[in-house]
């Protein structure tokens, strides 16, 4: 791919991009920091995500994809200014989040929603499902007493529950119907973005499938934008439209999900490919690349591009400099990029 | 690089299978916390036994008018008489019915136990809850001046508060209250602490609820259970308190009843030695009394234990 960044080239490059993207996150970043001694010095800080950029368009899922403790539900808790970022600017339809009061940033929360892994500790424990998801309704004032039982039962249906579910309490539930009543949490509220934080990696295989054709069928019906956070890549490849790979809170790879599956062109990319078991033993490819080692400590990244202590491709230049996202359309962070 | 082409095809046909829904059977009569609790708390023996006894203690002292033979003040014909068909329990060295007294002594101990132990359940759990939730420099002072109340050798700063404020049965409950609340403030904030980790919190605070709200509505109902639990205690170690301030001479005053001051008047040798009417009754009230509450305190805890909640 030629290196002229065009708009034009970036909008064939997938389709369901169009117009000015629902969020622009610039240069996202988000320090822990590391306090030592009795006078709780800094002595560092612990950079779970370092220097983000990407662009969510509306209606359509993004997927990050990284192993653990690489920073991604770190990004999309600081998306949602759950955990507001260090530094960067996550801009919501031209709005900088960080700039917003209080009070404008809590009317600015309905359009922002998370789904998370855990359908345990997602649900507080002492309300009804029905008063769940009624509060946020009454919260905002979106609907009256009388049309509030009729939304739940609404809701409820949507995602595949009953509208005698309402008078029940959380504990009465299975992990997968839990996982259905916070998706209609998420969505009581009419969002534009929800951020689905490993929505399926805490369920059974099979409800795995119900709940991903869950948020599919979601999507279509209400115009979501979804950005999905997982290590599955099966669930990845069938929810997404693009996928962002991520390695020690840095993008290395950003293309759409048929380019990351069929042409992956960073090292990391194939290894993550490679590493994922394949049902059919017919299909299962002999020569797989492994990885070895462990990930660095985020604390003091390696100099130089993050991943050449693991990379099997890695050369002078690598532990020297560090390669920036490149390319338009499918970008890739790397010195040697494979074609 | 060969491994470039890994086919996944066929995980990602497993997904695109419409899997019928499986039906989601139908739930059994709704069962709410509540009832979880109680069920559980009437398993505990122990605890049932300690509920039937405080209940009855409770009862005397809201119908002491009707149950007491005579008045706790009045003086009868007879000083220092041993039980009797006539006094139940005989009478003290000023010829007051023990018995009636007895009866109108249980609302002194109770009310200083539910009154102190409401005023510092409600000032601990704000303070705790403020602390616990906005965390920082709040935290810092909040739990700075906790420290510096739990230092003070209680007692000693009780009888001091109490003589220079008069001792009366409400100064008692007001002093009490206003110095026990350290404990419970150090539970709830611990709590508030690893409550506001939860998800369904964070679920809140994206869904747009104000702090107020999250703290009263969402967090503190979940950490009723330890609150009330301690509570319980503090009610059983008020009596005490409220006892061991009457027997020193600082607590309700005479003429007033309370099982405090009656021990009080059993303090010489030769009283302990051949009155013992004078003594063991309202030393076995407040026994019984303490060890039913502490009872109940105990089945409450286990009956709240997540661990073993399903």
């Amino acid at each position: 791919m030629s290196s002229t960044t065009s708009l034009e080239t970036d909008r064939k490059a997938d389709a369901p991009r169009q117009g000015t993207p629902l969020i622009e996150v610039q240069n996202l970043k988000k320090y822990y920091p590391i306090k030592k001694g009795i006078l709780s010095k800094t002595v560092g800080h612990v950079k779970a995500v370092d220097g983000l950029n990407f662009s969510i368009y509306p209606g359509e899922t993004i997927s990050l994809v990284g192993e653990s403790g690489c920073g991604k539900s770190t990004t999309g808790q600081a998306i949602v200014q759950l955990d507001p970022p260090t530094e960067g600017k996550v801009i919501f339809q031209g709005r900088d989040l960080s700039t917003l009061s209080n009070t404008e940033l809590r009317q600015l929360r309905p359009q922002l929603q998370i789904i998370f892994q855990d359908p345990y500790s997602s649900l507080n424990p002492r309300k009804r499902v029905g008063d769940l998801l009624a509060e946020p309704l009454l919260v905002h004032k979106l609907a009256d007493k009388s049309e509030v039982t009729r939304k739940v039962d609404d809701i409820l249906e949507i995602v595949g529950l009953t509208k005698h579910h309402r008078n029940h309490y959380p504990h009465e539930f299975s992990g997968g119907q839990r996982q259905r009543i916070g998706i209609a949490r998420a969505l009581i509220l009419n969002p534009k973005l929800i951020v689905c934080d490993e929505p399926v990696s805490a369920l059974d295989v099979s409800i795995q499938a119900q709940v991903l054709n869950l948020l599919k069928d979601l999507q279509q019906k209400f115009q979501l934008t979804y950005l999905f956070i997982a290590h599955g890549l099966g669930a990845v490849k069938y929810i997404s439209d693009r996928i962002a790979v991520m390695y020690l809170g840095k993008i290395v790879e950003l293309g759409t999900t048929e380019e990351i599956f069929k042409n992956p062109r960073h090292p990391y990319t194939q290894i993550l490919l490679s590493a994922y078991p394949v049902p059919n033993p017919h299909l299962r490819n002999r020569n797989r690349v492994v990885v070895e080692g462990d990930v660095p400590n985020p604390a003091n990244p390696p100099k130089g591009c993050s991943f050449h202590t693991r990379c099997p491709l890695a050369q002078s230049i690598c532990r020297e400099k560090t390669p920036d996202l490149m390319g338009s359309g499918h970008t890739v962070a790397c010195h040697f990029p494979l074609a | 690089m060969s491994m470039a082409n890994v086919k996944l095809d066929d995980q990602a046909v497993s997904f695109e299978q419409q899997i019928p829904l499986a039906p989601i059977e139908e739930l059994g009569e709704e069962e709410s916390y509540l009832r979880v609790i109680t069920k559980r708390f009437f398993k505990h023996k122990l605890a049932v036994l300690g509920l039937i006894v405080f209940t009855l203690i409770l009862l005397m002292a809201i119908l002491a008018p009707l149950l007491a033979p005579r008045s706790p003040y009045a003086i009868t014909d007879q000083f220092s008489a041993a039980p009797s068909s006539k006094y139940m329990l005989g009478t003290d060295q000023v010829g007051r019915d023990l018995f009636s007294r007895l009866i109108y002594g249980s609302r002194v101990s109770l009310s200083v136990g539910i009154g102190a132990v409401a005023i510092y359940v409600a000032i601990g759990t704000i303070l705790g809850a403020i602390a616990g939730y906005f965390g920082k420099w709040v935290d810092m002072i909040i739990m700075r001046i906790t420290d510096v109340f739990m230092s003070f050798p209680y007692l000693m700063v009780i009888l001091v508060l109490v003589s220079i404020m008069g001792p009366s049965l409400f100064n008692i409950i007001v002093v009490l209250g206003l110095l026990g609340w350290p404990g419970i403030a150090r539970i709830v904030r611990g709590s508030v602490l690893s409550i506001k980790q939860m998800d369904y919190i964070k679920a809140g605070v994206a869904l747009g609820y104000s702090a107020p709200r999250l703290v009263f509505q969402h967090i503190l109902p979940n950490c009723l259970g330890p609150i009330l639990v301690n509570a319980t205690f503090g009610i059983a170690a008020a009596i005490i308190t409220e006892a061991s301030l009457s027997f020193l001479g600082m607590g309700v005053q005479p003429p007033t009843a309370s099982w405090g001051n009656m021990l009080k008047d059993a303090q010489s040798l030769s009283v302990l030695a051949s009155q013992p009417w004078l003594w063991v009754p309202p030393g076995i009230m407040i026994l019984l009394s303490v060890l039913s509450i502490n009872f109940m305190g105990d089945g409450l805890r286990d009956a709240m234990d997540p661990k073993s909640l399903r």
